[in-house]
């Protein structure tokens, strides 16, 4: 209602015979252009402008210091025979369920600690976010040192325990480099998920534990009946972002093993930064960059129907 | 609720939700509660103890770990960190992400303030479409961006420049800033913005006498928060600065300091350590504009 009422004098304006100056300066549309100007100039020119280009520069064979020429699908078929590209495919799939899964359920889990009474509860919970704050790289180079070769802490202390017999190679074997990353990937995402969820437990309110309770509902039905349902648009949200995040990760791989060894953890980006960037065949890595674009068209769909799902939901959640 | 006496008790303290914790017994909390919450702070905090344990150790403890227990120090030294600071361009990396931050953020803010106030309360023709347009902006990911962002970069003349990371980090920053403030300008009355306009008020002055200073908490919010951001954004960076004086801290760490030395690892860390403590610093200060900003932007 008050929309309305804001919009009165831009219609007074526009009956009155007052000199086009005046009658643009109250009108609501024309004051908004340039209150969107900065936003739109940036949003365009950096933005939607790359984001189209790229998929243009997918279908020419540009070159590092070279202009191209339109070569249609050529990168396409190029990369559709191309091992190396396969393998990035499905280590990023790998990469997302693996982490975004696990991420998910420790970080539920921590929500579901912290949110709990104890004392010093508003100190943990900062300090659970820190991972979260400090720059991924920098981060990322802890690990590095964590996961060496000669001088790795996790291998010393399994010696000393007597597990083991000999150093672990982290980030030298196939198998063992990826779950290495994948760890990495998952401590700094789990404090979000934990975070963003506990804003989402705190909103449930406690009236609807008693009452379980006071029905004799368990722990666990309590979580199902009452918790879950109630969390799951917050999740939804949530594990959107993270999915988008985890999929399209560069820096993380680039700090700690460029995509070795033999290509077993090269992601997606960091294909298309290798072959776009270092090789300068900026055609080939647009071609990689824009093959990414199905699976983040997927992920804001499934965004998108969490969110209708939450409207829906509030409609009918009044108790 | 025909019983109100206990619920509405509970009820009043609900942001503790301490409601039924009477029903445990200590034991028992801390099985569920103390012990698996101490072993994932542990793993959490875990990395950053090393870090700053490396960077205070000396070479010879660092790579003999049978004569020295690796979890301590003996005779802590600061060479790895004095020869952070004034040996190497490390000060001029930390000006340059600084600088970047400061004013990408800076930009950021005011372009997202504009167009939130914009969006939320001219109600222009079609502003419904523009905020999901805002909110898809938010989705599109720098990794699908570096290649193309580059030769534009190039064709305005702004490679190997600080400047060119100024203008392309506010893309990561105004869909995040604008949605978040969004939601601010929305719980300020419109009632305000009413009285303005009656006693003759132009939409700028509203904007800038009423609703900024009431917004002042939603913009600390969304600066720290893209700050945080900014110091963290490593893709561009790395694509878009080539010489070495021109880099921000996590590009330099990753390229500059990789000489195969077995000594590295000292100035490695204490370079990460530094780089990590002035966010870590700027968010002890402000934890609960991080907080609101972080789960404000996901549940608007």
């Amino acid at each position: 209602m008050s929309t309305l009422q804001t919009s009165m004098p831009a219609q007074a304006a526009a009956v009155d015979t007052r000199s086009l100056w005046s009658r643009l300066r109250t009108n609501r549309n024309w004051v908004a252009l340039w209150f969107m100007l900065p936003a739109a100039a940036f949003l365009i020119l950096f933005l939607a402008y790359p984001l189209g280009l790229g998929v243009w520069m997918s279908f020419t064979d540009e070159r590092i210091g070279r202009g191209g020429v339109f070569i249609g699908l050529e990168n396409y078929e190029w990369l559709w025979d191309d091992a190396i590209f396969w393998l990035s495919v499905f280590n990023t799939l790998l990469y997302t369920i693996v982490a975004s899964a696990i991420k998910f359920a420790i970080g539920l889990y921590l929500a579901l600690l912290l949110n709990r009474h104890m004392p010093f509860k508003a100190m943990i919970r900062s300090i659970v976010l820190i991972p979260f704050i400090v720059p991924t790289v920098l981060s990322a180079i802890a690990f590095w040192w964590i996961y060496d070769s000669q001088f790795s802490i996790i291998s010393w202390s399994l010696i000393k325990l007597g597990l083991i017999d000999h150093n672990i190679n982290f980030l030298g074997d196939s198998n063992l480099a990826r779950g290495s990353v994948i760890f990495a990937n998952i401590w700094r995402g789990v404090p979000f998920v934990a975070i963003t969820l506990l804003a989402g437990l705190q909103t449930v309110s406690p009236s609807l534990y008693e009452a379980a309770v006071l029905d004799g509902a368990t722990n666990w039905q309590r979580f199902r009946y009452i918790t879950y349902p109630l969390l799951t648009p917050i999740i939804a949200v949530v594990m959107t972002f993270s999915v988008l995040f985890t999929f399209t990760d560069f820096q993380l791989i680039w700090a700690l093993t460029r995509g070795g060894p033999v290509n077993a953890t090269h992601l997606m980006a960091t294909l298309s930064y290798q072959r776009g960037i270092i090789s300068g065949r900026l055609g080939e890595g647009a071609a990689i960059a824009t093959a990414m674009i199905p699976f983040l068209m997927a992920a804001i769909a499934i965004s998108w129907f969490g969110m209708q799902r939450r409207k829906w939901q509030q409609g009918s959640n009044n108790d | 609720m025909t019983d109100s006496v206990l619920p509405s008790k509970v009820t009043s303290q609900s942001d503790e939700s301490d409601g039924m914790s009477y029903l445990e017994s200590l034991p028992r909390r801390v099985v569920t509660l103390y012990i698996p919450l101490f072993v994932i702070l542990i793993v959490l905090l875990f990395p950053f103890y090393w870090m700053a344990l490396t960077s205070i150790k000396p070479d010879e403890q660092l790579i003999d770990m049978n004569k020295y227990n690796p979890f301590w120090v003996i005779h802590p030294t600061f060479k790895h960190i004095s020869k952070l600071l004034f040996e190497t361009q490390y000060p001029r990396w930390l000006w340059n992400t600084m600088y970047v931050a400061v004013g990408a953020t800076t930009l950021s803010i005011i372009a997202s303030v504009l167009a939130a106030y914009a969006i939320v309360r001219l109600r222009f023709k079609g502003a419904d479409a523009v905020g999901v347009l805002i909110f898809f902006a938010y989705l599109v990911p720098p990794s699908i961006l570096f290649i193309p962002l580059a030769s534009v970069i190039q064709a305005y003349g702004l490679f190997d420049s600080p400047l060119s990371l100024i203008l392309v980090y506010p893309t990561l920053l105004i869909p995040f800033s604008t949605w978040l403030l969004m939601g601010y300008f929305k719980t300020i009355p419109y009632e305000l913005e009413e009285c303005a306009l009656i006693d003759g008020a132009s939409r700028w002055q509203i904007l800038t006498k009423i609703i900024v200073p009431l917004a002042i908490p939603g913009m600390i919010s969304a600066f720290i928060f893209s700050f945080t951001l900014c110091w963290n954004e490593f893709i561009y960076a790395l694509t878009f600065l080539q010489s070495t004086p021109n880099k921000t801290v996590p590009v330099a760490i990753v390229n500059e300091f990789v000489d195969g030395d077995i000594y590295k690892w000292g100035s490695l860390m204490a370079g990460a350590l530094v780089g990590s403590l002035p966010l870590v610093i700027l968010y002890a200060f402000f934890v609960e504009h991080y907080v609101s900003a972080m789960t404000g932007a996901v549940k608007e």
